[in-house]
């Protein structure tokens, strides 16, 4: 039979896997054609008409540009990107430096640590409508259990009695953002495995080699750590800045739809998607979402250009 | 004095030591500060552990509770009277059997999609050759970092508005069928790990490529086809905005609309209730993470790393 393979000739052979190969992708390509570059070159045509279907059939009316220019005076486009980046600045940071942390305290030969792994992860497992309604409830400014600690602690008749009030989180408009970066930071357990999981692969015969020629614990994390983690923390910094960007069910749950309180969680994403389906105006939504699209390519671009010299990437060959 | 020195050391080896000493030298020594080292480190693991449960702990909390008890203050940490009939209120005050019956179905229904699909994709970048074959590959990447906000108008004009799938799970479910980028860059990944001597003994045997998927790389890659149905199902059993978007009818409704319906003006919103049918929401998924968290860290692992 093997020699029998041998004889059938290379073309023929080669043009049925080929055929096979087409076949076995057929459904990824159909799919991406109907799903995803025929949307795109649609939303794309679609930001520059006016398309606003309500009952009936009406057909999108060409604007041109009319759109972009109508996006650029809208306060609350500004106001929805200012949200967006206000988050972005908090939670992507903090949630790095969280998670990193946590990693390498982790990593210190701590006993059980499956078990811690699954106790830091579970958060990340129930992200969701649910976890927004938790979080409302414990940021509740009256009857939430963050405001009663703080209250404890460092209120009027507290331990320390600072006069330190709770602020009212997701009913004030300087405490929105800044509740919803806490309630990201429960899901610190995501990055951390995959910063854990990496810290592993650090070898350690350059630790030894380190601690003898003197290096102290900060010394070694911030010369052999930190350089050869540095693509994974790369990754995750993307990762994280695109997830924060597209920010939505959590802004939608809090505020109960509209963005408030006065457009304080009106995130970018949240705004596309009153537009589109409230307001029934797509042509403008779609012309915000390719916005959005270019921005978060500029993000990446510049963070990965930012970041050459500050990665240290492993000789090609020695690591895969 | 001189004679008692002079004692120390004709009857002790090595330099004259005292006890305080020996007591700063052990205080300094490797093994014990690596010791005190990773038990603080172990303390404040637990501690952070115990932040992190808390929220799902208070979660279980109110539920117990009444509904002017979930006010108090000073709040009560574990409740003197737990109210278990507060979970059969929650859940029948809306139709929560028939949510749950939904979202059980969108899940199964989109994670068996995207396993026979993904799966099948994934082999033939993997194991396959044809011409264009990597390029192609570059595309299912890039269509990874393509938002979603730009393709869900368009996906909505097209299924609501010219195939007509108003108030329906057909959007939700049929693109399932047709790949996942990510998903089918997990499988491919580990696809490529297998190795080739299978395939070819296979083929040896007269196997087409399409028996040696199903009947040697399938079996074969069942960690990969474990995390990818977990991530699958997991993901969509907490989704959004689809079916916000795509469902109107309540009888339709999955779990995470269905929890909006707890909402009242004027702080009149049932505490108590909404944290009981969050409860519940929840659990499936933390049951199915509990059974099967290796699958599950390894498929976020091998993304994160490689990626």
């Amino acid at each position: 039979m093997g020699v029998l393979a041998r004889v059938i000739p290379e073309g023929k052979q080669a043009r049925r896997e080929t055929l096979a190969f087409y076949f076995s992708i057929s459904p990824w390509i159909i799919g991406t054609l109907f799903f995803t570059i025929g949307p795109v070159i649609a939303s794309l045509l679609l930001s520059f008409t006016k398309y606003s279907p309500g009952v009936g059939f009406k057909l999108p009316v060409w604007l041109g540009l009319e759109n972009y220019q109508t996006l650029i005076h809208d306060r609350i486009v500004w106001k929805s990107l200012q949200v967006t980046v206000y988050y972005t600045i908090l939670a992507v940071p903090l949630g790095i430096v969280a998670s990193l942390s946590l990693a390498v305290l982790l990593n210190q030969d701590v006993p059980g640590l499956s078990i811690f792994r699954t106790i830091y992860y579970l958060p990340s497992v129930i992200t969701g409508v649910a976890v927004s309604f938790l979080w409302m409830w414990i940021l509740n400014p009256q009857f939430g259990i963050i405001n009663y600690v703080i209250a404890v602690l460092v209120g009027p008749s507290g331990i320390i009695p600072l006069g330190i009030q709770g602020p009212k989180w997701f009913f004030s408009e300087q405490w929105a953002v800044p509740g919803l970066v806490v309630m990201s930071l429960w899901g610190l357990g995501g990055p951390m495995i995959i910063y854990l999981a990496s810290l592993q692969g650090v070898p350690t015969p350059l630790y030894d080699a380190a601690t003898i020629d003197g290096a102290n614990a900060w010394q070694r994390f911030r010369h052999i750590t930190l350089p050869l983690i540095s693509p994974v923390i790369l990754f995750t910094f993307i990762t994280g800045m695109i997830g924060s960007f597209q920010v939505f069910t959590q802004a939608y749950i809090i505020s109960g739809g509209d963005g408030g309180p006065n457009y304080a969680t009106m995130f970018y994403v949240l705004n596309i998607f009153m537009n589109a389906f409230r307001f029934y105006r797509m042509g403008y939504a779609s012309a915000l979402a390719w916005i959005l699209f270019w921005i978060i390519l500029a993000l990446t671009l510049l963070s990965l250009r930012a970041s050459r010299r500050m990665i240290y990437y492993e000789a090609p060959g020695e690591r895969r | 004095m001189a004679d008692q020195v002079a004692e120390r050391i004709v009857t002790r080896r090595g330099p004259i030591v005292s006890s305080w000493e020996r007591l700063k030298r052990r205080l300094k020594s490797k093994s014990f500060r690596s010791g005190v080292a990773t038990t603080m480190a172990t303390i404040l693991a637990i501690a952070g552990a115990l932040m992190i449960l808390f929220p799902i702990a208070w979660m279980l909390s109110t539920s117990l509770k009444t509904k002017f008890g979930v006010f108090k203050i000073p709040p009560e940490w574990i409740p003197m009277n737990p109210q278990w009939h507060n979970y059969s209120e929650a859940l029948t005050f809306n139709p929560f059997h028939i949510y749950f019956k939904n979202t059980i179905f969108y899940a199964v229904s989109v994670m068996i999609g995207e396993l026979l699909s993904c799966s099948l994709i994934a082999y033939g970048f993997a194991r396959l050759r044809a011409p264009g074959r990597d390029k192609l590959f570059l595309a299912v990447l890039a269509t990874m970092m393509l938002p979603a906000q730009v393709t869900i108008i368009p996906r909505y004009i097209f299924f609501v508005r010219v195939l007509g799938w108003r108030d329906s799970y057909k959007p939700l479910i049929v693109p399932a069928f047709f790949g996942s980028a990510y998903l089918i860059f997990l499988l491919r990944q580990f696809y490529m790990g297998i190795s080739k001597e299978m395939d070819e003994a296979a083929r040896i045997d007269g196997c087409g490529y399409f028996s040696t998927w199903w009947r040697i790389i399938l079996p074969l890659s069942k960690p990969a086809l474990g995390a990818v149905a977990i991530l699958s199902f997991m993901w969509h059993w907490n989704t959004f905005m689809g079916p916000l978007l795509y469902l109107s009818s309540n009888k339709k409704y999955t779990l995470s609309l269905g929890l909006q319906m707890f909402r009242a003006p004027f702080g009149g919103t049932p505490f108590h209730w909404l944290m009981a049918a969050s409860l519940v929401t929840v659990l499936p998924c933390v049951i199915v993470f509990f059974f099967t968290q290796r699958y599950f860290i390894q498929g976020i692992v091998i993304t994160g790393l490689k990626g």
